[in-house]
């Protein structure tokens, strides 16, 4: 792999840019792997990625169904932070949010990361008591997390609205200021190009059609549209399609899978310096650099694979923007569009191995999975190489709906569910 | 939206019903009788079915009654709706 620095950029200019490298390679599927990773998101690449980079496993695959970062990858707003509640999930998240913080000098691509900060509104008494839990709880984590008073949140978001006659007046904010956002496809492409130099095969439009096991029970062999493949450790992180894949392994998962929508402006010159989010009224917004506000929306109350939500929950996502942004009340929107979200019945991910030999999965990060990307893969792919859960991942295991172990997030969670 | 045709009123929008989850899940009849697993199984685990998927309906806004449907996952097109208590329509 060719380094991308200054020099790169001078050198091919001189040649008008027409001897770029490839990012990435377009291998056929070998016969055999040591292991292969069946989804080829921001999560999955990541997983092959770290596989390859701190276990030494090189000679793997990613398998996805269309193109890399096609899904939910390509469909979040793209918000991180890591202001949950409990400590299994500060832990989790706090991971990624450090990873985050070098992960473009790691993988030599930039992936605009921009520590910017998410504040989350208050608008009634209940939401003070619950987001100072949560400031509280985190700070006892070590994760950064402050009270804003509403004249200090007008401040650090002067397009902010303070109207006392509001439907939902704002009473206060919480603020994680090592939160932001990042550009998502540059997640996926960094991540795949950085893994495809150390050898990974990423292999697109080749759909997974049956997870093989053997006699004794353990995987053997996988499927694929382009063929079989022999392998004895898969690795599933098909986000929304997961039931479906695991369905071809012979497993039933605690998974729902629920459109959810988002939508972005127009393109305006810089107005909005940070992350806004509010539980209450159901709002989150963030202007991207190409000028775009990025607004993210509700999930429709039924399962969907179809990508495309309905109207009405768009509808009531812009209206709560415009209260609270009357600033924006002449904007038009640009684009919406719907990503296929898998929600377990705790709102908190399934990493880990399963009742399979050899299968492990990586699911369930329903509707805020981005902000994981780098500490979910980090974390399984140690769970892959060592057959066996990393510390931070271990109370996200799937034996937990048994065990009635569950990681409750549902009131830490971005989305009212 | 949704058109959803209430088998008591008619066809009337989405924003008038509230989504019951997977239809036909039974409750196992003796709990203290049923294994962890199974249990769980009751709770969580949900077909999540890509295609022809049977769910529950409340017409909240309407009649307040609930009833079953079939809808494809894919195309979001309902095929059937059906009274609680009545078969899954082949």
């Amino acid at each position: 792999m060719k380094k991308y620095s200054i020099f790169s950029v001078i050198g091919n200019a001189l040649s008008y840019h027409r001897n770029w490298q490839r990012a990435w390679r377009n291998p056929d599927p070998k016969p055999r792997y040591d292991a292969v990773i069946v989804g080829g998101g921001g999560h999955g690449l990541a997983t092959a990625y770290y596989l390859a980079a701190e276990h030494g496993l090189r000679n793997i695959a990613v398998l996805e169904k269309g193109w890399i970062g096609g899904g939910n990858t390509g469909r979040n707003t793209t918000i991180i932070r890591s202001n949950y509640l409990y400590d299994e999930s500060v832990h989790l998240y706090d991971h990624a949010v450090k990873l985050w913080a070098d992960l473009s000098q790691v993988l030599n691509y930039n992936v605009m990361y921009s520590a910017r900060g998410v504040m989350m509104l208050a608008h009634n008494t209940h939401d003070v008591q619950s987001f100072k839990r949560h400031i509280y709880a985190n700070r006892l984590n070590g994760v950064d997390n402050e009270w804003l008073t509403p004249g200090e949140a007008k401040d650090f978001c002067p397009p902010l609205s303070l109207d006392p006659k509001a439907r939902y007046a704002i009473v206060g904010a919480a603020l994680q200021r090592r939160g932001g956002v990042a550009r998502h496809d540059a997640v996926a492409w960094g991540y795949a190009r950085a893994a495809d130099a150390l050898g990974v095969d990423i292999i697109q439009n080749c759909e997974v059609l049956e997870i093989r096991s053997d006699n004794s029970g353990a995987v053997e062999r996988v499927v694929t549209s382009r063929g079989a493949i022999e392998v004895r450790k898969v690795g599933v992180v098909a986000a929304g399609h997961t039931s479906v894949v695991m369905g071809r392994a012979g497993l039933r998962m605690p998974l729902e899978s629920f459109p959810l929508q988002a939508l972005v402006s127009e393109p305006v010159k810089p107005i909005f310096p940070c992350v806004v989010m509010s539980n209450t009224v159901h709002a989150y917004i963030s202007q991207s650099d190409r000028g775009e506000l990025v607004i993210g929306a509700g999930t429709d109350q039924y399962v969907s694979y179809s990508q495309t939500g309905g109207l009405h929950v768009a509808t009531h996502t812009l209206e709560a923007i415009c209260e609270l942004f009357p600033v924006f009340t002449r904007l038009r929107m640009l684009r919406n569009w719907g990503g296929i979200v898998d929600v377990t019945p705790d709102r908190s991910p399934i990493i880990g191995r399963t009742p399979v030999q050899g299968l492990y999965v990586n699911c369930g990060w329903g509707t805020g999975g981005f902000k994981a990307t780098p500490g979910s893969g980090h974390v399984f792919a140690h769970t892959i190489a060592h057959d066996k859960e990393h510390p931070i991942n271990a109370p996200f295991t799937l034996e937990r709906f048994r065990t009635g172990r569950l990681i409750d997030e549902a009131a830490a969670a971005a989305v009212a569910h | 939206m949704l058109l959803i045709r209430c088998p008591y009123c008619g066809p009337r929008a989405e924003i008038e019903f509230r989504g019951g989850g997977e239809a036909h899940i039974a409750r196992p009849i003796d709990p203290a009788a049923t294994s962890d697993a199974q249990w769980a199984d009751f709770l969580f685990f949900r077909s999540n079915s890509r295609g022809p998927h049977a769910e529950r309906w409340l017409h909240a806004y309407g009649c307040q009654r609930w009833f079953n449907a079939v809808r494809d996952t894919v195309s979001d097109r309902i095929t059937t709706t059906y009274k609680s208590g009545e078969p899954r329509p082949r």
